[in-house]
């Protein structure tokens, strides 16, 4: 298998640059997503890794090959579109053995790999089908098929998932996660799903607007999340952001409610800095039902706008400071509109941010 | 007693509402394929009307079998056919690619490619009868003035010369709407499998030879079924320019049936030979459609 690097990658459509300059570094047999909001590049990066799109400034390698001006047939990759794109003459016995017929494989080798491949993904019944004739389910495992019989040098995923429906999605991410089990190899994953991005990733690389905002683990994105932006992306429901300000040591709000500041930050912040208050709902709990009640912690008083039970937890919508807040209440209880909750807030997980720049007080 | 009146009207209306198209259709179509078929089986002569009273038989048809004018003709016609369909062909996909790549202007240019199909086919004829005229056609003209030839060449007099430039009539007046119909295939096609190919290790022409061009199988037998059907009753084209000469060199079926049919007024035995050239067409017909059922099965249309 491979590693991937990228350079200082660039990509202009016209004089419209929508890639800026990026650095990437993959490691063999690293499963690596790329998840952003719509329109931020990355597609545009997958294709380029790809040899679809050109690259207009930068380089790329795959296996320490310099490959800016390779033809895709050259890079030994395989990729996997958001829409199949099978060829729609052909049976998928025909589908998933075209690369390997084309590379100029004897029959029996096709065969027996398509055999294999049709086996690990389930599709031996539907061999002699065509496209037209299978679900989406089935069109979307004929697509990984015919990317994992070649056994290419690394996988290219574009928002494989995005067309199925909730159920089927979460059944095929965990096939995806098995296959990376089974057939080693280093992964390049494109979603806009945050939940697909943390399941499924070694590490996450998050994107906005042709940059990249963070890279790391699942856990590192989560829990240290680089700016508001990472803060809001990854994580359901989002993390609450509140403006404060430092005032006499405490955090104040909009309002005037005044809450602690976490001692780890005390010499990150500086005097009169505008700061963005970053605290997950399930870091926000009414006495007694919270997630991690020791640690340093503060309390605030909140009024249940709407409660959402969900089975285990009830999700609380409330107001504070002029904005939505969400908590969590972790142990059944009942609640009512109009009830006031003195709620703990989890100081040992909640970030500061500067509310000019963004970025998180304890990034480096 | 409700219910009977009910099922006789629904069984009864769409024989009525049908009728109308019936009727049209058995005086335009049926009468006069079953009169000329008729008359194949008389010596009618349009000079002797009550000839056509006279029944003969299949003798009209037997006499053909060793008539070398004729015979000659119908294979004329097949080459001539065969030719001018793979030359538009080629002609036409190669357009049609060049098209389909351009981002810019792409919709005048088909406009402008509709043009060869605006103008009547004898008007075409006389053009390219004048493009080849040897004496003042610019075909020599410019041939001479190039110093490339030092003699003018008889383009619409030596025989093989003038089936030639017939094909160029021919192919520069249809070559459009295979152009026409290869691009609206092209440009119906899904990007993506084309890209899954490159992906997939092929080099430019495996992808053409194994994505676009089996998509584009089903617009190929379209377009060669309407004009196998065109090609094979070509008459004004000929007609125009070498009015089937030198010595017959250039006779096609139907310049030959309208010569017996109308200059000879030997109808009787004209009809005879369109009746067989007619199957000619057919079987070229069902050859091309049985093609197109074949690849459209893939296209998601008839199973
Ligand atoms: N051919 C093109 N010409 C000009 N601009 C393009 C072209 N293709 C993409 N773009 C622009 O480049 C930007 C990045 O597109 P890209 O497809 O990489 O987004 P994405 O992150 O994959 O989004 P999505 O999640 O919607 O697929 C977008 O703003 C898009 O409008
Ligand atoms: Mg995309």
């Amino acid at each position: 298998m491979a590693e991937i690097s990228l350079k200082q990658v660039v990509k202009n459509y016209g004089r419209t640059p929508v890639v800026h300059g990026i650095d990437l570094e993959i490691a063999d047999n690293e499963f690596v997503v790329l998840v952003g909001p719509s329109g931020c590049g990355k597609s545009t990066t997958l294709r380029m890794i790809a040899g679809l799109e050109d690259i207009s400034d930068g380089e790329i390698r795959i296996r320490g090959r310099l490959v800016n001006d390779l033809p895709p047939r050259k890079r030994n990759i395989s990729m996997v579109f958001q829409n199949y794109a099978l060829y729609p003459h052909m049976s998928v016995r025909d589908n998933l053995g075209f690369g390997l017929k084309i590379a100029g494989q004897s029959k029996k080798v096709v065969a027996e790999r398509v055999d294999e491949a049709a086996g690990i993904l389930g599709l031996s019944e539907l061999l002699d089908r065509l496209p037209a004739e299978l679900s989406g389910g089935q069109r979307q495992r004929v697509a990984m098929g015919r990317a994992i019989v070649r056994h290419p040098d690394a996988f290219l995923f574009d928002e494989p998932l995005s067309n199925l429906d909730a159920k089927l999605r979460g059944q095929m991410r965990a096939e995806i996660k098995k296959l990376h089990q089974k057939v080693a190899s280093t992964i390049v994953y494109v979603t806009h799903d945050q939940i697909e991005a943390m399941t499924l990733a070694d590490r996450i690389v998050v994107m906005r607007d042709g940059h990249i905002d963070q890279v790391g683990t699942p856990m590192e994105v989560f829990n240290h999340p680089a700016n508001t932006f990472v803060a809001a992306f990854i994580g359901s429901p989002p993390m609450n952001q509140l403006p404060a300000t430092l005032d006499d040591g405490r955090l104040r709000l909009g309002d005037g409610t005044a809450i602690a500041l976490p001692t780890r930050l005390r010499e990150r912040v500086r005097a009169g800095q505008k700061l963005i208050l970053g605290v997950r709902p399930d870091d926000i709990s009414p006495e007694g039902h919270g997630l991690l009640e020791e640690g340093e912690h503060d309390t605030i008083d909140l009024e249940v706008d709407i409660a959402e039970p969900l089975g285990m937890e009830s999700l609380i919508y409330s107001r504070l400071a002029g904005q939505e807040v969400l908590a969590k209440l972790y142990g059944p209880r009942l609640l009512s509109p109009g009830e006031r909750l003195t709620c703990r807030v989890a100081l040992t997980r909640a970030h500061l941010f500067d509310a000019d720049t963004g970025r998180n007080l304890e990034a480096d | 007693m409700f219910r009977a009146i009910r099922t006789r009207q629904t069984t009864l209306a769409p024989l009525v509402l049908l009728l109308p198209a019936f009727t049209v259709m058995l005086f335009v179509v049926a009468m006069p394929l079953a009169f000329s078929f008729y008359t194949s089986l008389t010596p009618y002569r349009l000079t002797r009307p009550e000839s056509i009273e006279i029944y003969i038989g299949a003798r009209n048809y037997i006499r053909l079998w060793d008539n070398a004018a004729f015979w000659a003709a119908f294979w004329r016609t097949i080459l001539f056919l065969a030719i001018a369909l793979n030359v538009e062909l080629l002609l036409g996909l190669g357009i049609a690619l060049l098209i389909n790549k351009l981002t810019w202007g792409q919709r005048t240019l088909r406009t402008i490619m509709m043009f060869p199909m605006m103008f009547s086919p004898i008007l075409v004829g006389f053009q390219f009868k004048f493009i080849f005229n040897d004496n003042i056609g610019i075909v020599n003209n410019a041939l001479q003035s190039l110093g490339l030839i030092d003699r003018a060449i008889p383009w619409l007099v030596d025989a093989q010369l003038a089936m030639f430039s017939i094909i160029v009539a021919e192919v520069w007046m249809s070559t459009s709407i295979f152009a026409i119909l290869l691009l609206a295939g092209l440009l119906a096609m899904p990007r993506d499998p084309i890209e899954a190919a490159r992906v997939d290790g092929c080099n430019s022409w495996q992808v053409f030879r194994h994505i676009p061009l089996p998509f584009l199988m089903p617009f190929i037998f379209i377009a060669m079924t309407i004009r196998s059907l065109d090609v094979a009753r070509a008459y004004d084209i000929v007609h125009v320019m070498t009015g089937g000469g030198p010595a017959g060199r250039t006779e096609l079926l139907w310049t030959l049936i309208a010569r017996v049919g109308y200059n000879n007024a030997r109808m009787g035995e004209a009809n005879a030979m369109a009746y067989v050239s007619t199957l000619l067409s057919i079987a070229f017909t069902v050859f091309f459609f049985r093609k197109l059922m074949a690849a459209r099965r893939y296209m998601g249309g008839a199973e």
